[in-house]
C-alpha cells in the first residue's frame, strides 16, 4: 500500500466580496467540496481555468490559507495540529514568478539559507554546507553564493527558488506555474531538474500549470478543476488518451502543438466565463458544455468513479446514462 | 495603397547602464505585409519587448534608439513630432500589453476608459462613442456588454481584461497591432478564443499583426512569417514552414528540440534543452553571440560578425557560417 502524504477531504474555502459602499458582502466559494489523495513519489497536476481555484486550493494544503470547512492530513497528521515551522518542512512551495519572488537585496547564499534560519538553525557552517549542497543539487554554480538576484537569468532565479524550497528537505513539494515565465529552452532545464530531484529526494509534487505538454511530460495524475471542484482525475496517460468530461476534452482540444500545418482550435466553450459569485444552477459547466441534457441545469452530477479515474458530470452517472438511452 | 503596413530597417536600441552601454537591440530589419502575422520569438531578454516599443517610440527615457528607416504604409514617420507619433500609436498602430492591469487604468470604469480614447483620437459624441465601444465589446465575443461598460477592470478575469484590451485596441480600426505575449498568463481555452479573435479581426480589417510570444505552439498555429532573435539580433527569419519544417539556425533547432509535445515525449524522460546562458551584452562583442553555446562552433564563428545569409532560392535567411551539410549530420 502506497504512503498517503496529502489527503483533503471536503475542502471548501469562500470570500467574501464587497459590492461596493453600502451593498454588503457576496460570497465566492473559490474551492468548493475538494476530496484529494496524494500517495509518495506521484506527481499531481492541477489544471483547469483562470480562476477556477487553483491557487487557493495549493495555499490551503500549505497551511498559509485557512480553509473555511473540510480537513487536510499532511503524512497522517490533521493539518491543525502541526506547528508551523514542522509543517514547513513537510510542504513547500515553489511560486510561479523568479522575478519577483526574491528579495533584492540579499545574496543567494543568504535568499537560500533563510528557512534554514528560520528553523532556528544558527551555525554558519552547517547553514553554508548546506546550501553549498542545495545549490549543487540544482545545478547552480557555487561562484553564485554572494551574487545578487539581478545579476542571474531567469532560470537561474527558478533554480535559486527550488534550492530554497529544497534546503530543509521537505517531503511534498508545490510548485505553482514552475515554467510559465520561462523561455521553452529554460522550461525544459527545469522540468528534467524538477523530475531528477523527485527520484534523488523521493519527492512528492503537485503541480499547477497552463500548459498541458508540461503536465503530461511530469505528472503521474491529472486533477482537473472547473469552478472550485475537481471535475475528473485520471492517470495521466489514461486522461490524456481518454479525457472524460467535456471540458476535459475542450482543454485538451485548446492544445496547441507545434504544427505549422494546424489552425487554431474552436472549442466551441463560448466567451461566457461562469460569475463565481452566482454560479450557474445543477452542473456549473452546462451553459457552455456541448453535451448539455435538460436535468444537468437541475441537479449538480456526483462522482463516478471506475478503475482509479473519477469524473463528475451526468453523462457517466446511472441517472445521466438512463436519460440520456 | 500598398501592402507593406510596416517597415523598419536598421534599428538598434542602446542603454546606457552603471557598468557600461548594453547593446540590447541590434541592428534588427523587419516588415509586416496586410493580413500577415509575424511573430517574434527568442530567449527571455532577447530584446522582443524593447524591440516593439522601439517601433512605437515608447521606449524607456534612458534608451537610445538609432533607426534607418520607419515606414508606415510605404510613407516614413521618422521624422514624426512627439503629438503625431501619440496620433499613430492611438489611430495607425495599436498594442496589446501582456499584462492588461498595466494599460488599463483601475480607476475608471471600462466605458470611460473606451469612451475617452475613442474621442482623443475622432471627433465623435458622447453617446456615440459609448455605442461604438459596445459594439466593440460584443465583436471580441463579451456578453452583458452594457453591464460590462459600468464595471472596472478589476472585477473582471484574466481572460475578459485581455479582450478589453484588445476592444481597446480596435477602437480606432488601427493598420498594425503588435501584441506582447498577449496570452501567456491565460489557460488554453481562453488562449485559443484569443488567438481566433485576434485572427478573425485581423481578417475583417486586413490588418498587419506582430505577434511576441515564447510559446512555439501559438507561432507554429498564427504566423505567416517568424522572427527568431537571440541576444539582440535576429538570427533566423523566414516563413513559418520554413522555421518549424527546415530550421538552419543551430539556436533555433535548438528550440525546436525543447518544445514539449503532447503524445511524442515520455513522461520521465529528458527534455532537449540548451546548456548555457546568453552573454552579456554591455561594451563591445565579436563574433556570433551563439558561440558559447554552440555544438557545432569552430574559430571562424567568434572571428568577426556574422552577417544574415539567405537560404538558396527561398525567403529565409540565417546568421550563421557553418556549411549547412555539416549542420544536418547533427541534427
Ligand atoms: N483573497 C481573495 N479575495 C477574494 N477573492 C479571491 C481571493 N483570492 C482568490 N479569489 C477568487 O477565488 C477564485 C479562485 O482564485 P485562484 O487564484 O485560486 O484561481 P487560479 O485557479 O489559481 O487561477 P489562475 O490560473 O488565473 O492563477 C477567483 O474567482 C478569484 O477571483
Ligand atoms: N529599462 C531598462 N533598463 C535597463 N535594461 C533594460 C531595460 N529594459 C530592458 N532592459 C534589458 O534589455 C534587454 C532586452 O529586454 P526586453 O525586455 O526587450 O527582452 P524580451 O526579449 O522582451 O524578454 P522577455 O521574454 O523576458 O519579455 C534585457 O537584457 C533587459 O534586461
Ligand atoms: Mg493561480
Ligand atoms: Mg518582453
Amino acid at each position: 500500500m502506497a504512503e498517503v502524504m496529502i489527503n483533503a477531504s471536503a475542502v471548501t474555502r469562500d470570500f467574501s466580496i464587497s459590492r461596493g459602499m453600502f451593498r454588503g458582502k457576496q460570497r465566492l466559494q473559490a474551492v468548493n467540496g475538494v476530496d484529494l489523495t496524494v500517495t509518495r513519489g506521484e506527481v499531481l497536476a492541477l489544471v483547469g481555468e483562470s480562476g477556477c481555484g487553483k491557487t487557493t486550493l495549493a495555499k490551503i494544503l500549505l497551511g498559509l490559507l485557512p480553509q473555511t470547512s473540510g480537513s487536510i492530513s499532511l503524512c497522517g497528521t490533521p493539518i491543525g495540529s502541526v506547528p508551523r515551522l514542522d509543517l514547513s518542512r513537510m510542504i513547500q512551495p515553489i511560486f510561479q514568478d523568479p522575478y519577483s519572488s526574491l528579495n533584492p537585496r540579499k545574496s543567494i547564499g543568504s535568499i537560500i539559507g533563510l528557512p534554514m534560519r528560520v528553523q532556528g538553525i544558527e551555525d554558519q557552517q552547517t547553514i553554508l554546507r548546506r546550501v553549498e549542497e542545495t545549490m549543487e543539487l540544482v545545478g547552480l554554480p557555487p561562484r553564485l553564493l554572494n551574487a545578487y538576484p539581478n545579476q542571474l537569468s531567469g532560470g537561474q532565479r527558478q533554480r535559486v527558488a527550488i534550492a530554497r524550497a529544497l534546503v530543509n528537505r521537505p517531503q511534498i513539494v508545490v510548485c505553482d506555474e514552475p515554467t510559465s515565465a520561462l523561455d521553452v529552452s529554460v522550461q525544459s532545464q527545469i522540468l528534467n531538474l524538477l523530475n531528477d530531484l523527485r527520484t534523488e529526494l523521493n519527492l512528492t509534487y503537485i503541480i499547477i500549470s497552463h500548459n498541458l505538454a508540461v503536465v503530461e511530460h511530469i505528472a503521474s495524475r491529472v486533477a482537473v478543476m472547473y469552478l472550485g471542484r475537481i471535475v475528473e482525475q485520471a492517470e495521466t496517460t489514461a486522461m490524456f488518451r481518454n479525457p472524460q468530461h467535456p471540458y476535459t476534452r475542450a482543454l485538451l482540444d485548446s492544445v496547441l502543438t507545434p504544427d505549422p500545418r494546424l489552425g487554431v482550435p474552436n472549442t466551441q466553450l463560448g466567451a461566457s466565463y461562469p460569475n463565481p459569485i452566482d454560479p450557474p444552477s445543477g452542473c456549473a459547466f452546462h451553459p457552455r458544455c456541448a453535451n448539455a441534457m435538460p436535468h444537468c441545469a437541475q441537479t449538480a452530477p456526483g462522482g463516478t468513479a471506475h478503475n482509479d479515474a473519477y469524473v463528475e458530470c451526468h453523462l457517466y452517472s446511472d441517472a445521466g446514462v438512463a436519460k440520456a438511452g | 495603397m500598398g501592402n507593406r503596413v510596416l517597415s523598419v530597417r536598421n534599428l538598434s536600441v542602446d542603454i546606457p547602464l552603471a557598468d557600461g552601454v548594453l547593446h540590447a537591440v541590434d541592428d534588427v530589419n523587419l516588415h509586416v505585409d496586410r493580413g500577415e502575422t509575424l511573430c517574434i520569438v527568442g530567449e527571455s531578454g532577447c530584446g522582443k519587448s524593447l524591440t516593439s516599443l522601439a517601433l512605437m517610440d515608447l521606449l524607456p527615457k534612458k534608451a537610445i534608439r538609432t533607426i534607418g528607416r520607419l515606414d508606415l504604409n510605404e510613407a516614413s514617420i521618422l521624422d514624426y513630432s512627439e503629438r503625431q507619433m501619440s496620433d499613430v500609436r492611438g489611430n495607425r498602430m495599436g498594442m496589446i500589453f501582456q499584462e492588461p492591469m498595466t494599460s488599463l487604468n483601475p480607476a475608471f470604469t471600462i466605458g470611460n476608459q473606451m469612451v475617452e480614447t475613442l474621442r482623443r483620437h475622432r471627433d465623435i459624441s458622447k453617446s456615440d462613442a459609448r455605442d461604438l465601444a459596445k459594439q466593440m465589446l460584443e465583436k471580441v465575443g463579451i456578453t452583458a456588454a452594457e453591464q460590462r461598460l459600468t464595471q472596472y477592470p478589476h472585477q473582471l478575469s484574466g481572460g475578459l481584461r485581455q479582450r478589453v484590451m484588445i476592444a481597446m485596441t480596435l477602437l480606432c480600426e488601427p493598420e498594425l497591432i503588435i501584441a506582447d505575449e498577449p496570452t501567456t498568463a491565460l489557460d488554453v481555452t481562453i488562449q485559443a478564443q484569443i488567438l481566433l479573435l485576434l485572427r478573425e479581426l485581423q481578417h475583417e480589417y486586413d490588418m498587419g499583426l506582430i505577434l511576441i510570444t515564447h510559446d512555439l505552439g501559438v507561432v507554429a498555429r498564427i504566423a505567416t512569417r517568424v522572427a527568431v532573435m537571440y541576444a539582440g539580433q535576429i538570427v533566423e527569419q523566414g516563413t513559418v514552414e520554413q522555421i518549424f519544417e527546415n530550421p538552419m539556425h543551430p539556436y533555433t533547432r535548438g528550440l525546436m528540440r525543447c518544445i514539449p509535445v503532447p503524445g511524442k515525449t515520455r513522461p520521465g524522460e529528458p527534455l532537449g534543452s540548451i546548456p548555457g546562458m546568453v552573454p552579456s551584452l554591455i561594451g563591445s562583442f565579436t563574433g556570433c553571440r551563439f558561440a558559447d553555446r554552440c555544438d557545432l562552433v569552430k574559430e571562424a564563428c567568434r572571428k568577426s560578425d556574422v552577417a544574415l545569409r539567405d537560404v538558396a532560392g527561398k525567403t529565409q535567411a540565417y546568421r550563421c557560417v557553418i556549411d549547412p551539410q555539416a549542420m544536418t549530420k547533427v541534427a
